[in-house]
């Protein structure tokens, strides 16, 4: 037999037609538009800021700025400071509101998305009236409608809305009670702490012991009575070491005690309200995922009705609730820029708004700006990815 | 044996059907309901019956001026009626077509019954070569929507500059503009970022990562004070037109996530069959995967609409008419000063309306899709 061997070359391949070399054409071509087109802004930018006398640089960052900010509960900033120190007055009190806020927005949200389940008909109309009426209108309009319209009508300091002198709403705020420490304090938290490490100690200790022989520990008491207990003996020994500073009326305002300024509360109040709205369908979703049979195998095995939502429910549902919830604290640290339009001396307002009015050097200042805004998107990002893999399902 | 006997069918107690049945089992079935059921009929008892009486009861709904809603005794004593919708219809017009002036609205309303009659057509559910009506929407009418509002000499109809354009019109143009830009760029992003080009795929992901990480508002203020020093000297762009190319790419990266989801979610199999019958990249895109991935995105898309809809009060800050800006102007005028309650349920209805509305459609569909899913 005769057998052909000689064997069957592939076709030379045409070097445009293959793959790899498209490729590479495509991408040299996308990147030198893209570094054209940059460059051709730059160009341009910088042809312009010369022509209308424009300074660049980072240099004005420590000349001083020429404008008082009214609030500050962090670092003063007077027209003699710096345009740095606005900038770190601004960064502060974004934070502030974006910290208070996630706060707020997350229990309101829990408390409405659970309230929406709800077997109590009127409790989970009202709660699905609530989301269904915020959600849909815009925050900016809420902002506005909680400042210039609520806030307005509040009364003047001298007869302001008091519930026991240690909470005072009226037309220049809202006036808590400070609380002041006074001698022996220290020993107070040396004994917290004390009382902490020991809790944690007995929540490992137990929970190893359960896995081990199955006994259950009752650690909540426990705990409670380690956290009490020196609490109560060192306070009845040091005469209860903290006192509250209560606002006082001097003139036309309040001194003393904690301030939060109209607009704060304002943007506070718009700010939580709106993003709980979205937390809580975020909530209820993640409750009506988890299938029936996981509380019906539970209730089976005879968990209570708490440990069926302490165990069962909350640990899954969480994992459904933490992704479009981190998207949620974003969405409201981004927000909280809005802040501008009612004049909270927040960043936008105090940095990207006086400042750049003033110096009028705008590259600067909004990449500053903006770079914030992008690291704390990244750094609430990193965080709620971190929960996340401590809450996720843990494949063996 | 016993016999045994069928016992006569008996009505189930009368506190398990009807209607008391259903107040004892959805408002009073434990004590802790009894409790918040009480204590919200308390809560509605208390604030409905003031509403009522303020907004439709007191209201004053005809009149010239503020003196029907407001007025003094002769003992410079102020008295007030309930809610003045008067003020409303006062400055509808302006709330509606902002400085637009009034000889020319007719050309507004013309664009919107345009827009208005090619959605209906849309959404009839028989009608043939929808696609025809989908390109006339995405191509065609902007280009008509252009030049009948801004208005050109040889067509016969004056130019109209863009600062008298404002209120509600306003609003609904930047909303539309925004989606209808917004959706081809966040398709190509989403394509780039999912692309097998490393280059590409690194400037997608890190465009879209840099518009989404940033609030709109310095998005705006990017537009308003940089886009002037980007271009080159003597070139003056309109300020509505930076608006407008910031809120698109703002809207964009959002998008662009919204599509990225609906790509993953094929199965690989739908773009391997494609490669397998010899369809190249454009044409697997194009005719098997985005007709796919957009359908099953069109909730995420409705969503991002509304969001970016809701946003555009933000052009307000940087002084564009919009329908916030409009209710607000009316009320720094003397004659009208005093009534922001009336002014902000207006607005608030006025978005309500139109993003309930559009969230109800985007659960339909998707209600609809999960059906289609599971057959």
């Amino acid at each position: 037999m005769n057998v052909r061997t000689d064997i069957i070359k592939p076709p030379k391949q045409d070097i445009f037609q293959s793959g790899k070399f498209r490729s590479i054409v495509v991408q040299s071509i996308v990147m030198f538009l893209v570094v054209a087109f940059l460059g051709w802004i730059v160009s341009n930018t910088a042809t312009n800021m010369k022509a209308n006398g424009i300074s660049h640089g980072f240099g004005f960052l420590s000349e001083t700025s020429m404008f008082d900010i009214g609030y500050l509960p962090f670092i003063d900033h007077t027209a003699a400071h710096t345009y740095i120190n606005a900038f770190f007055v601004g960064l502060l009190n974004t934070i502030l509101v974006a910290v208070l806020g996630i706060f707020l927005a997350t229990i309101i949200g829990f408390l409405v998305g659970v309230g929406r389940l709800s077997d109590n008909w009127l409790v989970s109309r009202f709660c699905g009236f609530y989301i269904e009426a915020l959600r849909n209108i815009p925050l900016l309009l809420q902002i506005f409608f909680w400042y210039h319209a609520v806030l307005r009508i509040l009364p003047r300091a001298k007869n302001s809305i008091n519930f026991n002198d240690h909470f005072l709403l009226n037309l220049k705020g809202l006036f808590l009670s400070r609380p002041v420490p006074e001698n022996g304090f220290n020993y107070l938290l040396l004994a917290g702490l004390f009382s902490i490490i020991v809790i944690i100690i007995i929540y490992l200790w137990s929970k190893k012991r359960q896995n081990l022989t199955g006994k259950q520990f009752p650690i909540l008491y426990f705990s409670l009575a380690i956290l009490i207990i020196p609490f109560v003996i060192i306070s009845f020994i040091y005469n209860f070491p903290i006192t509250l500073e209560q606002p006082v009326l001097k003139g036309f305002n309040f001194k003393g005690g904690i301030r939060l300024i109209p607009e704060l509360v304002a943007l506070l109040l718009a700010l939580s309200l709106y993003t709980a709205a979205f937390i809580a369908e975020n909530v209820r979703s993640g409750i009506l995922a988890i299938s029936k049979g996981q509380k019906e195998a539970a209730s089976a095995v005879g968990l209570t009705q708490g440990q069926i939502l302490r165990l069962i429910i909350i640990p899954q549902a969480m994992r459904v609730i933490i992704p479009p919830l981190t998207s949620q604290y974003l969405n409201l640290t981004k927000n909280s820029s809005l802040a501008v339009a009612i004049a909270y001396p927040d960043l936008v307002h105090v940095f990207a708004g006086t400042a750049l009015m003033q110096t009028g050097q705008a590259v600067e200042i909004l990449f500053m700006t903006m770079s914030v805004y992008l690291s704390l998107s990244l750094t609430i990002s990193l965080l709620m990815n971190w929960y996340n893999s401590v809450m996720a399902l843990k494949d063996r | 044996m016993e016999k045994k006997q069928i016992i006569e069918k008996r009505k189930p107690p009368i506190a398990s059907i009807g209607t008391i049945g259903w107040i004892k089992g959805n408002l009073f079935s434990t004590w802790y309901n009894s409790l918040f059921t009480l204590l919200g009929i308390y809560i509605l008892y208390s604030i409905i019956p003031p509403i009522v009486q303020w907004g439709i009861i007191d209201a004053v709904w005809s009149g010239e001026d503020r003196t029907v809603c407001e007025w003094y005794d002769e003992n410079k004593v102020k008295y007030r009626a309930g809610a003045c919708w008067l003020y409303i219809k006062v400055w509808f017009n302006f709330f509606s077509y902002g400085f637009y002036p009034d000889a020319e609205q007719w050309r507004v309303n013309l664009t919107f019954i345009i827009l208005a009659i090619s959605i209906a057509l849309f959404f009839i559910p028989n009608f043939k070569k929808k696609h025809y009506i989908g390109i006339f929407l995405f191509v065609g009418y902007p280009i008509i929507a252009f030049f009948l509002l801004s208005g050109n000499e040889t067509l016969g109809l004056h130019h109209i500059p863009t600062h008298k354009w404002g209120g509600a019109f306003l609003t609904l143009l930047l909303g539309g503009i925004g989606i209808v830009f917004a959706l081809p760029l966040g398709i190509v992003l989403a394509l780039g970022r999912r692309s097998q080009l490393p280059v590409v795929r690194a400037l997608c992901i890190m465009f879209i990562e840099f518009w989404r990480g940033i609030p709109l508002i310095t998005v705006l203020f990017f537009a308003s004070v940089m886009f002037p020093l980007f271009v080159p000297q003597g070139v003056d762009i309109d300020t509505l037109l930076r608006c407008i190319v910031g809120l698109t790419i703002f809207g964009g990266a959002y998008m662009a996530e919204v599509v990225r989801g609906g790509l993953q979610a094929l199965p690989k199999g739908q773009y391997e069959a494609a490669q397998a019958v010899g369809l190249g990249y454009w044409r697997m895109m194009g005719l098997i995967i985005m007709p796919q991935a957009l359908r099953i995105v069109i909730p995420g898309i409705v969503n991002t609409f509304i969001g970016l809809f809701k946003d555009t009060t933000l052009v307000a800050i940087i002084s564009l008419m919009d329908l916030l800006l409009a209710v607000f102007t009316s009320q720094a005028n003397p004659d009208w000063m005093g009534f922001p309650f009336e002014g902000y349920i207006f607005i608030a209805m006025c978005y309500w309306i139109f993003c309930f509305s559009l969230s109800r459609y985007s659960l339909r569909v998707e209600n609809k899709l999960m059906v289609a899913h599971q057959r």
